[in-house]
C-alpha cells in the first residue's frame, strides 16, 4: 500500500506529458559537415603550397601599428576548415545529448568557412593583401540595416506580429531621412525623422493585423509595395524637381577616445558614426529588456500565449500595436543607414531587400537581440567579402559570392543550424 | 468573501447562454455548478471573470455590487479562475508564469524580481504541498503539475473565490484524487470554491452545496448524497440509465494486428508511439485507456494512415494496411471516428447530405460518370438521418449548425454505411451530452455484436468501463498492460500512470 501510495504522488511530477522520448536528430551535424568538408577540399587542399596570403590589419590612424600578418596559405585554409569540421563535431555530440548548441556556433562556424575562403583567394598575389580592418569595418558598416531590420522582426513577432513590412520600414526611414535631413540641411535631423517614417508603416501593420485580422504576411507585402510605390514617386517628382531636397549628407565619423585605439577592433568598432553607436546601445538595451524586465515577459506572454497574458489582465491587442510600432520605428531608424549614414542621396529601391535579409537574421538569431545582431553581423561579414574579393579578383563570379548569404539563409531557416522555435501565437490575431 | 451572481443573462446574437441565473458562494464552502456540456456553466463563469460582458444582472462580493471590465479587475477584487484550458505561457518557468500580470520590480533599472517570484511560488507551494519547483520550466511539467501551478497562480494574488472549471478533464484518477483533496484544504482555509464539472463522482465527493443548470437556467438544487441519478436526471432532464446493457462478448477470430508500430513527430523528432503491438478480434471492443496525450491518437490515426509510422506494421486479416493510402484503408473495411469531430470528421461548411457521403461521394450509386446524382444523395441522407435520429432542420442544412452530438451521429452514419471489419472510434463521446452518448454507445455495441473488432480510445474511465471486452492501457506511447474491464479504478489509475499491473494493483 505504500508503495502505491509513493507511486503515485511521484508519478505526475515525471513530466508525463507523454512525448517525453526524444530521438536524435542529425541534419544539422549533416549539413554543417558537408560545407566544411567541402571547404577543406576546395578552400584547403584546393590552395597550392608554399604560397602565402598577406593580411593587413594596420590603418594609418594607429595608434599602435601591428605589422601585416602573412600566413602560408594552404595551412591557414586547411586549419580553418578543421576548426569547422570541429565545430560541427561538437554540434553532433550536443546532439547525441538532446541538446542545443549556442547561437555563437554558426557565427563562429561561417567565419571559420568565410576565412577559409579568404585565403585561398588571396593566396599567391603578392601585389594584393587582404585588408583585414577594412574588411571587418566594412563588414560592421553593412550589417547596420541588417541589426536594425532584424531587431525590429524580434520585436514584433515576440509580441506575436508577423513584420514582413520591414522592408518598407528601412525603405520609408531612408526617404524621410533624406528629405528632411536634406531640407534642414542636418544629417542628424535626418536620424531623428526617421523612425517616424518606419512607425507610421509599424501602425498601418498594426491596425490592419490587430482590428481588421487581415492575413499578416500578405499585408506586409503590400505595404513594402505601397512604401516602394510611395517612394518612387516622390523621388521622380519632387526630388527631381528640386534636387535640393534629396542631398547627399553625412553623418561625420567619431571617434571614442582611447577605445578607437585598440589595434584592429578599435577602429572596426569605435571609428563609426552616431548611428553605429546608438545601434550598440539598442542591441543591449532591448536584449535587457526583453528578458529581464516586466514589459519583456508581458511582450513574450502575448506573443506565446495571448489568451493567458489575457487572463491576467494584460491587453493584448495595445501590445501588438505597440510593439509592432516601435519595431517598424526602429527598423525606420535602420533605414537611415541608407541615406544620411552612408553619405548618399535617396534612390528607388534603394534598399534592395535588406529588410528581407533582416528577416532572416532574425530566425537565425532565434528571435533575441543579441542573436540578430550576430547574424546580422554574419551575413554583413559575407556582403563585405563579396565586395573584397571583387576587388583582388578570384576565380569565384561575385554573382556566387553575393548569393552565400541567401544560401545561409535557407540553410538556417529549414533548420539545420539547429531548431529555431518561434513564438507560439505569431501570425494570429487575437479574439475574444 | 462571499460571491452573490444575481439574474446574469448572458446572449450570444438570439442564442441566451445565461438566462437570469443566480446562485450563491459562501466562503469556507464548495459550491458545484453541475451541467452538460454547453449548458452555459462555463460562460457564466467567463462573465463573472470579465472576459465577457453581461447582458443583465448584477456581481456582489460580500453584498456589494462589482462591475468588472476585465480579467485584471476581477482578479484584484480577488476572483481566481483555473482554465479548462490552462492559461499559462510554456516556456516560461512556473515563478514566470506565477509573477506574469502583477509582476515585483526590483533594483534601479526596474528589472524582474525573480527572487520575490520563487519565494512566493515556495512559500504557497509548502503550504499545500505541491512539490513545485518555481524554476521549473511549465511544458516539461505533468498536466497534474500544471494545474497546481494555475492554483498557485491564483492564489498568489490572494484569491478569496476560486473558480476551477471543468478541471478534472485531464488528470488521472489519482491526480483527481489529489486535486480535490488540495479542494478541501483551500475550503478549510475560507476559501470560497465553484467546481465547475459534470462529472458526478467529483460533486459527490467534496460539494457542499449543488446547482444544477441546464440550458442556460438554473433547474434546482440538490444535495451532495442525493443519487447520482437524481443529479443525472436533473442534469439531462429527463431520467437516464447510468449503465449501458450489452451481453457478454463472443470473440471470434483476430482480424486486426498491429505489429510494432512506432510513430515519430518529424518536427521535434519525439517519439510519441513506441513499438506497440496488440490484436483485436471480431466481436469485442478493445478500449485504449490513457491520459489524453500519451499516443492514443497516434496509434489510431497510424492505423488509418493519416499520420506517417517510423516503424512496424497493421495487418487487417492477414493484408498489410500500412503503406497503403487512407482510401485503401477505408475501402479495406475500416471504420473511423476521429477525435476531433468539428476538424476531421466533418466538413462544416457543407450540406448534412454531402457529409454523409464524404467517403463514397465518386462511387455507384451516388455519381456516374463524374457527376453527383442529387437525387441518390438525398434519398440516402434521408435514410441516415431518419435511421440515426440526427436532428436538423433539414438535410441541407450545414452540418456546421447542428449541435455536437448531431454531429457526431452524422460521422456514425457516414463510417456506419460501409460494411465494415474495423471500426475505430477516438473519443467517441466527447463533449456530447448524457442522451446523445447513451445512444452512440448503443450503436457501438450492435456494430461489435455484428462481429466488427472494434477499437474505441477515450480518456474517460466512465466510457472505458462501460464498452471494453478488454482494456489496453497506455503511458508515454507504450501500452503498459492489456487487462479486464473487471480491474478496480485505483489500479487502472495506477497503470495510466505508466505502472504495470502486478505493480499497481
Amino acid at each position: 500500500m505504500s508503495a502505491m501510495t509513493t507511486e503515485a504522488s511521484s508519478a505526475p511530477q515525471q513530466g508525463a506529458s507523454g512525448q517525453v522520448v526524444k530521438t536524435k536528430s542529425w541534419k544539422a551535424t549533416i549539413g554543417l559537415g558537408a560545407v566544411a568538408l567541402i571547404s577543406l577540399l576546395f578552400f584547403g587542399f584546393g590552395t597550392p603550397t608554399g604560397v602565402q596570403t598577406t593580411f593587413t590589419v594596420a590603418t594609418s590612424t594607429d595608434f599602435i601599428a601591428v605589422p601585416s600578418i602573412t600566413v602560408p596559405a594552404r595551412a591557414a585554409a586547411v586549419t580553418l576548415s578543421i576548426v569547422a569540421l570541429l565545430l560541427t563535431g561538437y554540434v553532433a555530440f550536443r546532439a547525441n545529448q538532446f541538446r542545443k548548441v549556442g547561437v555563437w556556433l554558426p557565427i563562429v562556424y561561417g567565419m571559420a568557412i568565410m576565412g577559409a575562403l579568404l585565403t585561398w583567394a588571396g593566396a599567391d598575389r603578392s601585389g594584393t593583401t587582404i585588408q583585414l580592418t577594412g574588411l571587418l569595418t566594412s563588414a560592421l558598416f553593412l550589417a547596420v540595416p541588417l541589426v536594425f531590420g532584424s531587431l525590429a522582426g524580434t520585436l514584433c513577432e515576440r509580441s506575436g506580429i508577423i513584420n514582413i513590412a520591414i522592408e518598407g520600414q528601412l525603405l520609408a526611414g531612408a526617404f524621410l531621412a533624406a528629405l528632411v535631413g536634406s531640407m534642414a540641411g542636418n544629417a542628424y535631423v535626418g536620424l531623428i525623422v526617421a523612425p517616424i517614417a518606419g512607425g507610421l508603416v509599424g501602425l498601418l501593420l498594426a491596425i490592419f493585423a490587430t482590428k481588421y485580422w487581415v492575413n499578416q504576411i500578405v499585408v506586409g507585402v503590400v505595404l513594402n509595395m505601397l512604401v516602394i510605390g510611395l517612394t518612387s514617386f516622390f523621388f521622380s517628382t519632387m526630388m527631381t524637381d528640386d534636387p535640393s531636397l534629396n542631398q547627399s549628407l553625412s553623418l561625420p565619423s567619431i571617434d571614442i577616445p582611447l577605445l578607437a585605439s585598440i589595434p584592429v577592433l578599435g577602429p572596426v568598432l569605435f571609428q563609426q558614426n552616431l548611428l553605429v553607436y546608438i545601434m550598440y546601445v539598442v542591441v543591449i538595451v532591448l536584449q535587457i529588456m526583453l528578458f529581464k524586465s516586466r514589459w519583456g515577459l508581458r511582450v513574450r506572454a502575448v506573443g506565446e500565449h495571448p489568451k493567458a497574458a489575457d487572463t491576467v489582465g494584460i491587453k493584448v491587442n495595445r501590445t501588438r500595436v505597440r510593439n509592432t510600432m516601435l519595431g517598424g520605428a526602429v527598423a525606420g531608424l535602420g533605414g537611415a543607414f541608407f541615406t544620411v549614414a552612408s553619405g548618399l542621396a535617396f534612390g528607388k529601391e534603394m534598399t534592395a531587400g535588406k529588410g528581407y535579409i533582416a528577416l532572416a537574421a532574425m530566425i537565425l538569431g532565434r528571435w533575441s537581440p543579441r542573436g540578430a545582431l550576430a547574424a546580422a553581423l554574419l551575413f554583413g561579414f559575407a556582403d563585405a567579402l563579396r565586395v573584397q574579393l571583387g576587388i583582388i579578383g578570384s576565380s569565384i563570379p561575385s554573382e556566387f559570392l553575393a548569393m552565400t548569404p541567401y544560401l545561409a539563409t535557407i540553410l538556417a531557416v529549414a533548420g539545420l543550424v539547429g531548431l529555431s522555435r518561434p513564438p507560439a501565437a505569431e501570425g494570429i490575431p487575437y479574439k475574444k | 468573501m462571499k460571491l452573490e451572481l444575481r439574474e446574469i443573462t448572458k446572449k450570444f446574437g438570439d442564442f441566451t447562454a445565461n438566462d437570469a441565473i443566480s446562485i450563491t458562494v459562501e466562503s469556507g464552502t464548495v459550491h458545484a455548478l453541475l451541467g452538460e456540456n454547453g449548458a452555459g456553466k462555463s460562460t457564466l463563469m467567463n462573465v463573472l471573470f470579465g472576459l465577457y460582458d453581461a447582458d443583465g444582472g448584477q456581481i456582489l462580493l460580500d453584498d456589494d455590487p462589482v462591475v468588472f471590465s476585465g480579467p485584471g479587475e476581477a482578479m484584484a477584487a480577488g476572483i481566481g479562475m483555473v482554465h479548462q484550458h490552462f492559461m499559462l505561457v510554456p516556456p516560461f518557468t512556473v515563478a514566470e508564469n506565477v509573477m506574469l500580470g502583477h509582476e515585483q520590480v526590483t533594483g534601479p533599472a526596474k528589472l524582474l524580481d525573480l527572487a520575490a517570484a520563487r519565494s512566493k511560488v515556495n512559500e504557497i507551494s509548502e503550504r499545500f504541498n505541491f512539490h513545485v519547483d518555481p524554476d521549473a520550466v511549465v511544458e516539461d511539467l505533468s498536466v497534474g503539475a500544471q494545474q497546481r501551478v494555475e492554483i498557485i497562480k491564483a492564489l498568489s494574488r490572494d484569491a478569496k473565490v476560486l473558480i476551477l472549471d471543468e478541471p478534472t478533464a485531464v488528470l488521472t484518477p489519482q491526480e483527481t484524487d489529489e486535486l480535490l483533496e488540495i479542494v478541501g484544504q483551500l475550503r478549510d482555509s475560507g476559501t470560497a470554491v465553484v467546481l465547475i464539472t459534470h462529472k458526478l463522482r467529483e460533486v459527490q465527493a467534496i460539494a457542499d452545496t449543488i446547482t444544477v443548470i441546464r440550458r442556460g437556467k438554473v433547474v434546482g438544487t440538490a444535495e451532495p448524497t442525493d443519487s447520482q441519478e437524481h443529479l443525472a436526471s436533473l442534469m439531462v432532464g429527463r431520467d437516464v440509465s447510468m449503465t449501458v446493457d450489452k451481453e457478454q462478448a463472443k470473440p471470434g477470430d483476430p482480424v486486426l494486428e498491429i505489429n510494432n508500430l512506432s510513430v515519430v513527430d518529424s518536427a521535434t523528432s519525439i517519439t510519441l508511439l513506441d513499438d506497440v503491438s496488440v490484436e483485436v478480434r471480431a466481436g469485442e471492443i478493445l478500449a485504449i485507456a490513457g491520459v489524453q496525450g500519451n499516443g492514443q491518437t497516434e496509434l489510431a490515426e497510424a492505423i488509418m494512415g493519416v499520420v506517417e509510422t517510423a516503424g512496424g506494421s497493421v495487418t487487417l486479416e492477414g493484408k498489410k494496411l500500412t503503406g497503403r493510402s487512407i482510401r485503401q484503408v477505408l475501402d479495406a473495411g475500416v471504420g473511423f471516428v476521429p477525435e476531433d469531430r468539428t476538424e476531421d470528421g466533418i466538413v462544416a461548411s457543407f450540406t448534412v447530405a454531402n457529409n454523409l457521403i464524404l467517403d463514397l461521394y465518386d462511387r455507384q450509386p451516388y455519381s456516374r460518370g463524374g457527376a453527383i446524382k442529387p437525387s441518390v444523395v438525398r434519398d440516402n441522407a434521408e435514410e441516415q438521418v431518419e435511421r440515426f435520429d440526427v436532428r436538423t432542420t433539414s438535410i441541407q442544412a450545414l452540418t456546421g449548425s447542428l449541435s455536437g452530438g448531431n454531429q457526431q451521429k452524422v460521422v456514425l452514419a457516414r463510417e456506419l454505411a460501409r460494411d465494415l471489419k474495423v471500426l475505430i472510434a477516438s473519443q467517441p463521446t466527447r463533449g456530447l451530452d448524457v442522451g446523445s452518448i447513451e445512444f452512440v454507445h448503443k450503436r457501438i455495441i450492435e456494430e461489435r455484436d455484428k462481429g466488427v473488432a472494434v477499437i474505441i480510445v477515450s480518456s474517460e474511465l466512465d466510457e472505458v468501463y462501460a464498452l471494453a471486452d478488454r482494456i489496453a492501457v497506455m503511458y508515454h506511447g507504450k501500452i503498459v498492460d492489456i487487462v479486464s474491464p473487471d480491474t478496480d479504478r485505483d489500479t487502472m489509475g495506477l497503470m495510466m500512470a505508466g505502472a504495470h499491473e502486478e505493480e499497481a494493483a
